[in-house]
């Protein structure tokens, strides 16, 4: 552990704190105007933040204290994940600390608090996005595992720093597993963070919405929470597919020249994945409850596709 | 004194607790406030005794008790030493919740319950000490039949008799399973001795025979498909620290015994047993874990969850077969160790969740989930004690379910490095398996902790509910903190799964690991996979800490309290929530051909709508119906001898005793 790579972990999480709402800034932006619509302000995501921490939370009258601790879970829980998701260098001393199945750990222990809390108040709603919520875990985690895992065969290791530095030094070739295994990662990603056609992140329909209902109690500081921690997801979730899928730019000498130009890559391929998730979310309608384990049973099938393939071609 | 001597005197003052409760038969308060507390001392002591037996070298006794010239033959090894760590650890916490538990006289009389109880634990602690096969035998007998007494306590209930009845039904086809094993093992020797088994090289086709007897011999008392119908009907029927000593602690010896048969005893094995373990153990797994998502008891859930668990530990033993069968020990025993962590890691947060659910029974007299809800508020500490279960039950880091999650899945990683290429491409298949598995677990447990503890009571009564007793509560605290200090500290505890690794395979990831010191787990290199619980768990609580902090600086930490919003619907009720039939709905939907459902559904036209749904479980249609249609044929046709005349009875004796002359004429 250097000096320089204590720097750039810090950097790496302060910046994903502070550029998660403009990524959702962004793609609800293209998405307005890709709809016809006019957009909200770039920096909208902030000032809604801003707006929900002065207000003050109002919490059930019978809520136990994990309705109140879950959303900070879920955000210390994000937090990390962008601290070990090889943003910006691949020197990370938090790195070792979780690998990539940890990070599904991760991302599974802040989904159980945040269904918890929702059947912690007992409505109809919250138990109903309780359930939904966890549906769309349970068949995501192990597709989200198997992609990992097929990057994990190629480079030998499930550390994602170590896969990611090991993807970039390859010379350009396209490998058939990870391009499988990239459709089935964007597939997961869709219904991970709640993004059409999956759920929609706009909806506060009683009868489709996921995660709209589940948070539906929230309110004020823990609201806000909840809201980054969700913003921070898709951050991570899209760092991890551009480190996995489109690994070039991320600095694998830990010098500060090397971060310092690594940033405005990051914000490029960022911007890049923004506007293909507003594109996806625009010319795709929301698929019915009941199609979505489909969805999710073909991504998961596309994942496992892209191990054999490995593992029949070892490309 | 050796150290084996030790134990049995532990192992003896538990039977003179049992026998003492004889004596005090009805008397509950020094049954619960004396004998169920010493009892819990002697298992601290025996856990005490196992650590040093870990790191110790293996000490054989004779017992001169049993038949003559045939004594007891006792060993104490790295194995045995592990799995009484196992009994001791869960009985002292099951002990303590238990002295707590048992004061109201029910069923069979407390006295009686402390025999069998006791009984219980010593059988089993001999069971993994035994060196030979008929010690083994008779303890395992014992172990059974004392499990059957504890199951039936309540035995004025038919459905309790009847459970009981299949437990002791299914345990003894388990137990002629391994009574040939150890035939085949002696190979004609006619020593019975572990000692001689080890040094018969039996042929290839011999040893799999064996092998395989071994598999459904403990297959059956472990609860493997399609042996494992048993589970979900005795676990619920028993009292609670019955269920979670069974569970937790009964499993495992079945566990011991296949490692202790196919690794120690029959030396060289063949790749295919492992495959068969690997697909015995991922549809067990499966099968449990979907089952248990759909049930509406919470006992039976557990069980369901046990079963799955036990393919989980199924696959792991299988991967180590794999391995060692081509001679990489180093990544046998990583699966091995993934196996033994999970075990131990099993046998805490299980024993928690089952005693949970019987302080939720006696609190509220309820055991359907359908009518549970809200209890946190009125039972804190037995609620956040089954937060910590639930979490390390669902895989969740950086609890102990995590560890061997993580180590299972490293281990599969590797499997791409056989030498068969036809397995090196489908077993990493499997893997996707097992994460499916992993992931369902966590939904069964959202619903099983949301529906008990969270929510609003579903029913007005359990308004009454009161909160557990300190004894009980002391038990599941030290059951939770097993499951804390087990998923924060895995280099330590796979310092104490090393020697049985070493036993078993020759070989052992302990080094590997403490090289890159205790705080990184890491059984290969920290560049090929690492996972470190403690700073995972700093980070997370540092950043929750500074969110907490740093809102309330720059805002405030204003907090109104109001009715639930509910998106403004003025009537709710409780009964608005989902309930555990409803939660587990998509499951139901999505896993359909698991199941053999029959529904009734209401009419639009119903004054008084009813709405009902049976979940059976196929093997009871497929193999264990028609297995009793057959006996029963069977005994018809035989019955047609019995006439009831005293007259035909006389001529059957007539008629044999002509045949007998004719045959010894001749």
């Amino acid at each position: 552990m250097s000096i320089v790579g204590l720097f750039a972990q810090l950097l790496a999480i302060l910046l994903a704190l502070a550029l998660a709402p403009l990524l959702t800034g962004w793609v609800n932006q293209w998405r307005a105007w890709l709809q016809n619509r006019r957009a909200p302000g770039l920096l909208q995501p902030y000032r809604v933040l801003h707006k929900l921490f002065n207000k003050e939370s109002v919490v059930a009258e019978h809520a136990t204290p994990i309705f109140r601790v879950a959303p900070y879970i879920m955000f210390g829980c994000m937090a990390l994940a962008c601290g070990i998701a090889p943003t910006l260098s691949t020197d990370l001393p938090l790195a070792p600390a979780a690998d990539a199945i940890a990070l599904v750990g991760l991302f599974a222990l802040a989904r159980v608090f945040i269904s918890l809390a929702a059947m912690d108040i007992g409505t109809s709603f919250g138990t109903l996005g309780a359930r939904r919520e966890m549906l769309i875990g349970f068949l995501a985690e192990p597709a989200l595992l198997m992609v990992l895992f097929s990057a994990s065969l190629i480079t030998q290791s499930t550390s994602l720093a170590m896969i990611v530095e090991t993807l970039a030094h390859q010379p350009f070739a396209i490998y058939p597993s990870l391009a499988v295994a990239g459709v089935a990662f964007t597939m997961v990603s869709l219904a991970e963070n709640a993004r059409v056609p999956v759920d929609n992140p706009a909806t506060h329909l009683e009868l489709t919405m996921i995660h709209e209902a589940l948070i539906l109690e929230y309110s004020g500081r823990h609201l806000a929470l909840v809201e980054w921690a969700a913003s921070l997801k898709l951050f991570a979730y899209s760092c991890i597919g551009l480190a996995l899928f489109v690994p070039w730019g991320v600095a694998e000498a830990g010098t500060p020249l090397a971060i310092l130009f690594a940033i405005p890559m990051l914000v490029v391929k960022l911007a890049v994945g923004g506007v293909l998730l507003a594109l996806i979310e625009t010319i795709n309608a929301k698929m019915r409850l009941f199609r979505v384990p489909e969805f999710l049973a073909t991504a998961f099938l596309l994942a496992v596709i892209a191990l054999l393939v490995h593992v029949l071609l070892g490309a | 004194m050796l150290l084996l001597d030790w134990i049995l005197i532990v192992i003896a003052g538990w039977l003179i607790l049992g026998f003492a409760g004889i004596g005090v038969l009805r008397n509950t308060a020094f049954v619960a406030r004396v004998l169920f507390p010493a009892g819990a001392a002697l298992g601290m002591a025996l856990a005490g005794l196992a650590f040093a037996g870990l790191l110790g070298t293996p000490e054989t006794a004779v017992l001169a008790i049993g038949l003559p010239d045939l004594p007891f033959h006792l060993r104490l090894d790295g194995l045995s030493a592990f799995f009484l760590l196992v009994i001791g650890a869960i009985s002292v916490g099951v002990s303590v919740f238990a002295a707590g538990y048992f004061r109201h006289g029910e069923g069979t009389p407390p006295g009686l319950m402390c025999l069998e109880y006791h009984l219980f634990l010593a059988s089993m602690a001999l069971v993994v000490l035994a060196d030979d096969a008929y010690a083994f035998m008779v303890m395992w007998e014992t172990m059974a039949l004392s499990s059957f007494f504890l199951v039936t306590a309540n035995h004025r209930v038919p459905a309790i008799r009847e459970a009981g009845f299949l437990y002791l039904l299914i345990a003894h086809i388990g137990a002629i399973g391994i009574l040939l094993c150890f035939g085949v093992l002696q190979a004609n020797t006619g020593d019975y001795t572990f000692a001689n088994m080890r040094a018969q090289s039996l042929s290839p086709l011999w040893a799999s025979v064996a092998f395989l007897l071994a598999t459904v011999g403990f297959g059956a008392k472990a609860g493997i498909l399609p042996l494992h119908v048993w589970l979900p009907e005795a676990h619920p029927a028993a009292p609670s620290p019955v269920s979670a000593l069974m569970s937790a602690v009964m499993l495992k010896t079945a566990i011991y015994g296949l490692l202790r048969v196919s690794f120690d005893l029959l030396g060289a094995q063949q790749w295919w047993w492992g495959v068969l373990l690997l697909a015995v153990g991922l549809a067990t797994a499966l099968y449990g874990v979907v089952f248990s998502a759909v049930q509406t008891d919470m006992k039976r859930l557990l069980a369901y969850s046990s079963i799955e668990n036990i393919g989980l530990l199924f696959v792991g033993i299988g991967l180590g077969v794999l391995f060692n069968a081509y001679g990489m020990k180093a990544l046998s025993a990583l699966a091995l160790t993934a196996a033994l962590y999970h075990a131990l890691g099993h046998a805490f947060f299980k024993s928690l969740l089952f005693l949970a659910t019987g302080s939720v029974l006696h609190s509220t007299g309820e055991r359907s989930l359908g009518k549970l809800g809200g209890l946190m508020r009125r039972m804190p500490w037995v609620a956040w004690l089954s937060l910590v279960g639930v979490l390390a039950s669902s895989g969740l880091p950086p609890f102990s379910g995590f560890v061997s999650e993580w180590l299972l899945l490293q281990s599969f990683l590797f499997t791409t490095g056989l030498p068969d290429s036809f397995l090196n491409m489908l077993v990493p298949v499997l893997a996707a398996g097992i994460a499916l598995v992993a992931a369902l677990a966590g939904y069964t447990m959202v619903k099983f902790y949301g529906v008990i503890f969270l929510g609003q009571p579903r029913e007005p009564k359990l308004a009454d509910a009161h909160p557990a007793s300190p004894l009980e509560r002391a038990g599941l605290v030290w059951l939770g903190a097993g499951c804390v200090l087990l998923g924060l500290f895995p280099v330590a505890a796979i310092g104490l799964i090393d020697p049985v690794t070493q036993l078993l395979v020759g070989g052992g990831i302990a080094e590997t690991v403490r090289a890159n010191g205790w705080l990184l787990l890491s059984p290969s290199s920290p560049d090929r996979a690492s996972y470190s619980p403690l700073v995972f768990l700093l980070v997370v609580s540092v950043a929750v800490l500074f969110a907490a902090v740093l809102v309330r600086k720059f805002y405030h930490g204003r907090l109104r309290r109001a009715p639930a919003w509910d998106c403004g619907y003025p009537a709710q009720t409780a009964r608005m929530q989902d309930t555990a039939e409803g939660f587990g709905q998509p499951i139901r939907q999505i896993f359909e051909p698991f199941f053999r459902m029959r529904r009734e559904l209401p009419s639009p036209f119903d004054a008084k709508p009813h709405y009902r749904v049976t979940i059976e479980d196929h093997f009871w249609h497929w193999l264990y119906l028609p297995v009793a249609r057959l006996t029963a044929g069977i005994a018809r046709v035989v019955g047609r001898l019995q006439q009831g005349r005293i007259a035909i009875y006389l001529l059957y004796s007539f008629v044999t005793l002509m045949v007998l002359l004719v045959v010894v004429k001749s």
